[in-house]
């Protein structure tokens, strides 16, 4: 008999029943919550008369409207502010375990407070309204965003409706060259699955390239996941896993502790665990990625040049490829070393933890950025990474070079609050998407790692970054 | 939930693939606290010559008229055709909300994205996977063919196209049972509030850090 994947031993020991044609009722541990998926979730949970099941799973944090300057002055668009004091509301009258209101000293990316704070733990089931809730996975936690519908299912009966996904082994084996991070091993293998590489699986990553990862790298890859279509992406919990948590606020307590890493040790695949795909990367294979379209599917490495759509013979791929290259106001064939860019956000829930920002700095410490760069964002993800990057002197290494240093939030990924591109605006960004106006309408991103965006704001345009050390 | 039983309508075609769902319905209009209202900026930087912003007056803004939904032949289409990967991306529910809003019960395409499909269901949505051939032949004929109609019937799961040509499709037939029936999930599971209980306590006995 075949053995199990981790996936099979997370998601089966959180069945609470199955109906005949495979659909489970799932009990969901963890529940993470911002203000711009949970309102209408609440909402009906008071139209039905209905309280919250367990609020003690509930941890919550305004991240995607908050500003990232000028805090004494509160949140200027009203209708921002009304979703952040609505969710305020919310939490007062419903529960939390956690709760971070606007300008608490914790606040921050809710995927950059959960684990900080011991709340994702090994074999958990984690949820949120948030695609990239998938960055817990890192801790062989079962994660993965739901919508509001979902959001609302979680709050008023703990559990969710869903059948098994398929399984995906993506293996990384040897090691990266130096200059190459998590983000560029997540950018290769969404150029070699697609965006939709991933769909209907729960990946797991596995290879020697993912243990050598330290546990920010783990998520920066897990968080990923979704980007190649995956809702959940998993890392087996390892001594590093255990290291990381020990001794943080909501980790087992002493008493415990022993007992949950003795069965936290248990959540591997089996060596004879049967997957439905496997893919296999060779780590050192792997350059600095840089994405020139519109999907972070279309990567290439910092070496290579912008395609030419004459090449593609498929009369579809073609036409995604000119739209692209349209929308981002490329010539076929440019080097990628050659576009300049006018803009460089460093944050997000992929790339704003501490590792991520001493990565930056490393790169940035003495030097300016380029005259042809309007604006350099570093938005740390939570007030505890921004207070340790501000005792490490990072946030003057980044002032000294003309770069923004700024409060928590998700800020320009998405740009919900201020942070934004306006139309026609390159940026270099260590976030996750590259979408048509993702950044800002008319805005033009580029993915890279936080290491490859301080040196593109050093030089103006992309570099290789191997070349700079 | 709108209960969704059987459909007779009209084609609206979006031939491009790996549509994201910032791209359905842009981050700005994500600030509403309501459920509703979502339908006049379904598409909003592909349909618009101006940038949108929440509560604006949509209709006195520019349009761009070569945006399909802005052409005349798919005013009041009630099925959306799609290409690969549709709804990928961000996990907002606003999205499925803004194409029920504009009018849309039926998507047709490929495949889907894996959060996206599943909120479709939870909201009077229903998303169709058709092979990649019978979306292409769907394409031809909805471009051929002005008033270009599809009959979607839930109940026998098929689809027909104006010549009779038909074509089943899946659902689970816990999907199909809250479609048909346009039933509150959460009701449905609250029946198993006993269950969930016992599950939970042993949970608890098991893994007690977990409830700390």
């Amino acid at each position: 008999m075949a053995g199990k994947t981790l996936y099979d031993k997370l998601w089966e020991s959180h069945v609470v029943r199955e109906e005949s044609d495979g659909t489970c009722l799932l009990y969901i541990d963890r529940h993470l919550m911002h203000e711009v998926t949970s309102p209408q979730a609440f909402e009906g949970l008071r139209l039905a008369g209905r309280k919250a099941w367990r609020k003690e799973s509930v941890v919550a944090n305004p991240d995607h409207n908050t500003p990232t300057d000028h805090w004494d002055e509160g949140i200027k668009d009203p209708i921002s502010r009304l979703q952040v004091e609505t969710l305020d509301a919310n939490i007062r009258d419903f529960g939390a375990l956690v709760y971070f209101p606007f300008k608490h000293a914790n606040q921050g990316i809710i995927h950059v407070i959960g684990p900080e704070n011991g709340t994702t733990l090994p074999g958990m089931t984690v949820v949120c309204g948030d695609s990239h809730t998938s960055t817990h996975g890192a801790f062989g936690a079962l994660a993965f965003g739901v919508g509001t519908s979902e959001v609302e299912h979680v709050l008023a009966t703990q559990t969710l409706v869903g059948k098994r996904s398929k399984r995906m082994l993506i293996k990384v084996d040897g090691k990266v060259s130096p200059g190459v991070t998590a983000k560029d091993i997540a950018l290769a293998i969404i150029g070699r699955i697609g965006t939709a590489g991933g769909t209907g699986y729960a990946v797991e990553f596995g290879g020697s390239a993912i243990r050598a990862l330290s546990m920010e790298g783990r998520m920066t890859l897990c968080n990923m996941a979704i980007e190649g279509g995956a809702r959940a992406g998993l890392v087996a919990p390892d001594e590093k896993t255990f290291e990381y948590l020990k001794g943080r606020q909501f980790a087992p307590k002493p008493g415990d502790w022993d007992k949950a890493v003795a069965y936290w040790k248990t959540l591997q695949s089996d060596a004879n665990a049967r997957f439905d795909t496997v893919i296999e990367l060779d780590a050192a294979a792997i350059e600095p990625q840089v994405t020139w379209g519109t999907s972070p599917e279309q990567v290439l490495p910092v070496g290579g040049r912008v395609p030419n759509p004459a090449k593609e013979k498929d009369a579809q791929k073609r036409a995604g490829i000119e739209r692209a290259l349209q929308y981002m106001g490329l010539a076929a064939d440019t080097p990628i070393q050659d576009i300049k860019v006018d803009k460089v956000f460093i944050g997000s829930c992929t790339n704003s933890r501490i590792e991520d920002l001493r990565a930056a700095a490393k790169i940035t410490k003495g030097k300016k950025k380029a005259a042809n760069v309007k604006l350099v964002l570093v938005v740390p993800g939570s007030g505890q990474v921004k207070r340790q990057a501000e005792a490490e002197g990072l946030d003057r290494i980044f002032t000294e070079a003309g770069f923004e240093w700024r409060e928590p939030g998700c800020s320009m990924c998405l740009a919900m609050n201020a942070d934004r591109l306006a139309p026609g605006e390159r940026c270099a960004s260590t976030s996750n998407r590259n979408f048509e106006g993702r950044q800002g309408a008319g805005g033009r991103t580029h993915l890279v790692s936080p290491e490859m965006a301080a040196a593109a704001a050093i030089a103006g345009h992309f570099v290789d970054i191997r070349k700079q050390n | 939930m709108k209960a969704f039983k059987s459909l007779d309508g009209l084609v609206c075609p979006l031939d491009r693939a790996n549509v994201d769902t910032d791209a359905i319905i842009p981050k700005q209009f994500l600030k509403s606290i309501k459920r509703s209202g979502f339908g006049p900026y379904l598409f909003d930087e592909w349909r618009y010559a101006d940038v949108g912003e929440p509560d604006m007056d949509c209709s006195k803004r520019p349009l761009k008229r070569d945006f399909v939904l802005n052409q005349p032949r798919y005013q009041g289409a009630q099925i959306l055709l799609a290409r690969d990967n549709f709804g990928c991306g961000s996990s907002r529910e606003h999205a499925p909300w803004a194409i029920e809003d504009y009018g849309f019960r039926v998507v047709i395409a490929p495949s889907f994205a894996d959060i996206f499909f599943g909120n479709c269901y939870k909201n009077g949505v229903l998303p169709i996977v058709a092979s990649p051939a019978i979306v292409d032949q769907l394409f031809r004929e909805c471009a051929a063919q002005k008033g270009y109609k599809l009959r979607v019937d839930l109940e026998t799961q098929t689809v027909r196209n104006p010549a009779g040509e038909w074509f089943r499709f899946d659902i689970t037939p816990h999907r199909k049972h809250c479609m048909l029936n346009g039933l509150d999930e959460i009701g449905l599971t609250l029946q198993h509030a006993d269950e969930i209980k016992a599950f939970e306590a042993k949970h608890k006995a098991a893994q007690p850090w977990l409830f700390a």
